[in-house]
């Protein structure tokens, strides 16, 4: 066993070095940062918009690619935490705290240092578990029948709905909604087009890219036009920074809190439905509860960067567990790296890891690979983040736009795909206003057409008789804990907690 | 023909045999929306009551088929039923609910500029080709902004032009006319 992950992890370093994808890695990467470090432009819309930039790779340069660039925002969006007190995404929210409160102290340096260690660490203890935990798991999905496929991605879809922000019922109204919008298209079985109101460009359903560009790009730009007066509320740091690396006592304290941050973001990472930024800010409220002194929290602690920053890290690498074994997204994002699996024609599933053992394991080696690009590209090029928040919004949100409408029009060369995105857009928009979450929407719109296919064939071969998911036990067990969930979410005050997080989070 | 229309010359009058069924509904609705606390939680209600309408009325159209032999029609409509059922629960919850509140003015210059330059876009890049369609795009969509200095507009324009033509065209060769002579 240990020998296969060793040669298996061979075979991903081999893949992983050679020179081209070495490059897409970096560029990733690279890319992923430059987007992350903008703020009001997250990680699904990055990874949507940059998609065309891969459709001329292989399917291992491709993935590569694009998961650099979802960790590269990710950590893109803790430098903006820390030294604009913007979160460049929703992750990093928790970040601003502590980081820019020490960026105002002048050690703007280590703060940013120890988020990159803390997220090297976390992103190698990931690695560790996706290649430990993956076959296993793989092997257990493939004995997977249609009823325990319906039944875990009806706990997926609950667990997301349990762990976003906001009401819950809303929540699960956009995950229903979602599923509807993955019928628009050709049913499979029958032949018969479903919500396409005639429209031929809509025969084989939306584009993810479309529903995820107008819900999260399209959207944010109109929200920010309308909150924000340009840039002039910005406070960009203008002090030179100085001293890059965290002294052995910052070393000393934060090495505890990156651990933590670690273990509670795998523990989320691996949850289907939960994310980095649940781990982000359950590690820090972890991190204040045991601190000895927990006034410090919110002052330039460096307990309060180095957890959530590793929490978001090790979140990001335990998606890859689920996502790449069972074929089952569990967030937004993953939903589109799946996407662009299927784009380059190969099923996602527990079977790629055996036909496809290069991809599987050279992903697994680049996670790696680029978590360590990450820590030597970014504290060099602070200065060019810098220089790039300057920019006044004005001047970013065209090009935003340009990117979109070239990512949009790309996938299928098709205008129609542009005018879905507009309808998706201000549908967003609207989202936004009523407090309605979308990022639920999106997970269920990827697993929709999966859902209805695999309750079909389960109700096919039981005959009808709908005891069939409780009556095998894996299905049945994913029906206990997605009913466990939902029975945590009446208790008062478990419900109570939860509502005291999403406001503080909120309020933050 | 209305009744009181007829009678009166003046055109502006009209009977109230006409306007107070409307009006009055319409201000019975007013009062009724305005003491509602949490306006986000009533309309998010209402938009998915609408939705699960729409899907249910969409798929009548198609065969229900039976559980064991689920058609066309059984997943949709099981769905339209359980966001109908939800929503209409959000809906009636929001009227005593004390968090939330009212849903702050949509931006409606953003709003229109944004879609006409994605609509130029879409519609451009196969009439009048890539680099007038971004253009388009280009434009348009900053004076979305709240700032419109129309040099800085045509330099950002042009830098943004040339930028996707080297990325896009020439780099990834996407087939995409340059000009509308292609």
């Amino acid at each position: 066993m240990e020998a296969d992950i060793i040669s298996n992890l061979a075979l991903g370093f081999s893949t992983a070095v050679s020179p081209v994808n070495l490059f897409y890695c970096f560029i990733g990467v690279l890319v992923g940062t430059l987007i992350g470090v903008l703020p009001g432009i997250g990680p699904v819309a990055a990874v949507a918009m940059l998609l065309p930039l891969t459709f001329n790779l292989d399917a291992v340069g491709a993935i590569i690619m694009l998961s650099g660039i979802y960790y590269g925002t990710q950590y893109g969006g803790s430098t903006t935490a820390i030294l604009v007190n913007l979160p460049g995404e929703s992750a990093s929210v928790v970040t601003c705290m502590d980081g820019y409160a020490m960026a105002r102290q002048g050690r703007a340096g280590p703060a940013l240092a120890i988020a990159a260690i803390g997220s090297f660490f976390a992103g190698t203890v990931g690695t560790i578990l996706v290649a430990l935990l993956g076959p296993p798991l793989a092997e257990i999905a493939l004995k997977f029948g249609a009823p325990e496929y319906f039944s875990l991605m009806v706990m997926a879809l609950i667990a997301a709905a349990v762990l976003a922000h906001g009401s819950m019922l809303k929540t699960i109204c956009m995950i229903v909604l979602g599923l509807l919008v993955g019928i628009v298209g050709t049913d499979v079985n029958s032949g018969m087009s479903r919500f396409t109101f005639g429209a031929s460009g809509l025969a084989d359903g939306l584009s993810f890219v479309v529903v995820a560009m107008g819900l999260f790009g399209f959207a944010e730009i109109l929200s920010n036009l309308q909150d924000k007066a340009d840039t002039a509320s910005r406070d960009i740091l203008n002090q030179k920074i100085t001293g890059l690396m965290p002294t052995v006592t910052d070393m000393k304290a934060a090495f505890g809190a990156i651990v933590r941050g670690t273990a509670i973001g795998a523990f989320f990472g691996t949850l289907p439905g939960g994310g980095p930024t649940i781990s982000a800010f359950s590690a820090y409220a972890v991190e204040k509860k045991l601190a000895k002194d927990p006034s410090r929290f919110g002052k330039g602690a460096i307990e309060g960067v180095a957890a959530p920053e590793s929490a978001n890290n090790a979140a990001v690498q335990c998606a890859f567990i689920t996502t790449l074994t069972l074929g089952i997204p569990h967030g937004a994002t993953m939903a589109l790296l799946l996407g662009a699996l299927t784009i380059q024609g190969i099923a996602p599933g527990p079977q790629v890891m055996t036909q496809r053992p290069d991809l599987f394991w050279g992903l697994i080696a680049s996670m790696w690979i680029g978590n360590a690009m990450l820590v030597i590209l970014n504290l060099p090029l602070v200065g060019l983040w810098i220089k790039l928040l300057k920019v006044p919004y004005r001047f970013l949100f065209p090009a935003i736009m340009v990117f979109m409408a070239i990512g949009v029009y790309s996938v299928n060369n098709l205008d129609l795909d542009i005018y879905m995105t507009i309808l998706f857009g201000i549908l967003g928009y609207i989202f936004l206003k009523l407090k309605c979450e979308p990022a639920p929407l999106i997970l269920a719109f990827v697993l929709g057409p999966l859902m209805e296919e695999n309750l079909r064939r389960a109700l096919l071969i039981s005959r009808g008789d709908p005891t069939v998911f409780i009556t095998r036990p894996i299905s049945a067990a994913f029906l206990v804990a997605t009913a466990l969930l939902l029975t945590f979410m009446i208790i008062p005050s478990f419900r109570k907690k939860r509502e005291e997080a999403v406001a503080d989070s909120e309020a933050l | 023909m209305p009744l009181g229309l007829q009678v009166k010359r003046d055109v502006r009058y009209i009977a109230p045999e006409v306007w107070f069924v409307p009006v009055s509904v319409f201000e019975i609705w007013r009062v009724f929306i305005l003491k509602i606390k949490n306006q986000e939680d009533f309309w998010a209600g209402l938009m998915f009551v609408g939705f699960g309408a729409l899907a249910i009325w969409l798929s009548t159209d198609y065969p229900m088929g039976t559980a064991s032999r689920m058609g066309p029609g059984y997943f949709p409509t099981y769905l339209g039923g359980i966001m109908l059922t939800l929503g209409a629960i959000v809906a009636l919850m929001s009227l005593k609910s004390e968090g939330g509140g009212k849903i702050t003015p949509f931006a409606w210059k953003p709003m229109i500029m944004l879609s006409v330059g994605f609509v130029l876009f879409g519609w451009g890049v196969d009439h009048i080709g890539f680099i007038p369609a971004l253009f388009g795009l280009s434009v348009v969509t900053a004076a979305a902004g709240q700032k419109f200095n129309v040099v800085e507009v045509l330099v950002m324009t042009a830098v943004l032009i040339a930028g996707a033509v080297g990325i896009f065209i020439y780099g990834i060769e996407l087939p995409f006319p340059l000009f509308w002579w292609r």
